[in-house]
């Protein structure tokens, strides 16, 4: 974003940056930034607060009037990324025939599908749809069970795209199902990896894909990177 | 450590490429001034290409369009704030508002998305992809950029 702000200053544009990572923006230098000390993936602070929005806005504005620079201004406010789980019901094992995390991704659908119509839009389809995302599970379970990586069917036979499609499909499938407010930053996350039986899976997955010998990118990029 | 923790001290750590001699616009009035968002967050509208991993050329996203996706290929950071809200990546009803209000003279036609994940010497933004994404917004007669990360 910071070398953007340089490039386009250059071609004749005055730019503001929202900086994220305070030591990076401090060494890149754009021209004018406001530090926003938010959970990461959330410039603009709060979801659905309209006001908070305005007055990051109104700060990042304001540093056009800086006779000369570059500046780097802090939001007054931190917002946390939580970390305490949100409170989300899983669907009840259905069909014990099937492998955990399969059975829980088809009992989620009806409430990924709600988020859909109501939104009109989903993340889910990088190498998959919601109809193969059971399916993309089943081989992951496999795969933590022994099965080659290489050879299971994988979905497009990218480990970190049908990663993004499975936590995705979970997520907007939760926003649905969530009790109490919306959740913070890392919650959702959070019960993701560590409540969920997709989770579980593709963090096994993952690990037997790493002990087989596969390059780094192929299994560090599944899940975030501090897991 | 939390995940937000973890990824700052990561990042922080990342080479940094200089910019010894920086240009510097003195802008017009804000109330004069036709406002873009571009952002890192790889915003895309279902019907456009996805962004590939290492992708250095952006996506335009057309001012009235609010059915975008985030493809970015990063899983260390929250993609659920979108869901909730696009205006938390991509503040484009929050622009018109201050448009409606006379904050800002107007709201550009095009606003841009570019992937975060760039290579580290970020050389492709700077010498191609980037002058083109500033030549883009200069025809569309665009004063002021607001670079919106994630």
């Amino acid at each position: 974003m910071s070398v953007l702000a340089h490039v386009f200053e250059a071609a004749g544009i005055a730019t503001v940056v929202l900086s994220s990572i305070r030591p990076m923006c401090e060494k890149v230098s754009p021209p004018r930034a406001l530090h926003c000390e938010f959970p990461l993936g959330r410039p603009l602070g709060r979801p659905n607060d309209p006001e908070f929005q305005h007055d990051v806005l109104a700060r990042a504005f304001a540093l056009l009037d800086a006779p000369s620079g570059p500046v780097l201004v802090d939001h007054p406010e931190v917002i946390e990324s939580d970390e305490q789980p949100l409170a989300c019901a899983l669907p009840p094992r259905f069909d014990p025939s099937l492998p955990p995390a399969v059975d829980e991704a088809r009992g989620l659908r009806k409430a990924y599908d709600r988020l859909l119509a109501r939104r009109g839009v989903t993340a889910v389809g990088r190498v998959t749809d919601a109809d193969g995302v059971p399916a993309a599970l089943g081989v992951l379970h496999a795969i933590a069970n022994g099965a080659d990586w290489k050879e299971a069917g994988l979905p497009g036979g990218n480990t970190v795209a049908v990663c993004h499609d499975i936590r995705n499909y979970y997520e907007e499938a939760a926003v649905e199902l969530v009790d109490g407010p919306p959740p913070v930053g890392r919650a959702m996350e959070d019960w993701f990896y560590d409540q969920t039986e997709a989770g579980r899976t593709i963090l096994a997955a993952r690990a037997a894909i790493r002990d087989s010998g596969a390059k780094f990118p192929i299994w560090f990029y599944m899940v975030a990177g501090h897991r | 450590m939390n995940g937000d923790q973890a990824m700052r001290a990561y990042a922080a750590g990342l080479p940094a490429p200089e910019f010894p001699d920086p240009a510097w616009v003195t802008p017009k009035p804000l109330s004069e001034s036709t406002v873009a968002i571009v952002t890192s967050a790889a915003l895309h509208t279902p019907d456009d290409d996805a962004f590939t991993n290492a992708d250095t050329s952006y996506r335009v996203i057309d001012r009235a369009r609010r059915d975008l996706v985030m493809g970015h290929w990063s899983p260390n950071f929250d993609h659920t704030g979108i869901v909730l809200d696009l205006d938390v990546v991509y503040p484009i009803n929050r622009l018109e508002e201050l448009a409606e209000r006379g904050v800002i003279g107007a709201v550009a036609p095009r606003h841009l998305s570019f992937a975060g994940n760039q290579p580290d010497d970020v050389a492709t933004i700077r010498l191609d992809s980037g002058p083109r994404a500033a030549a883009a917004l200069k025809a569309d007669g665009v004063d002021v950029v607001l670079l919106t990360p994630v």
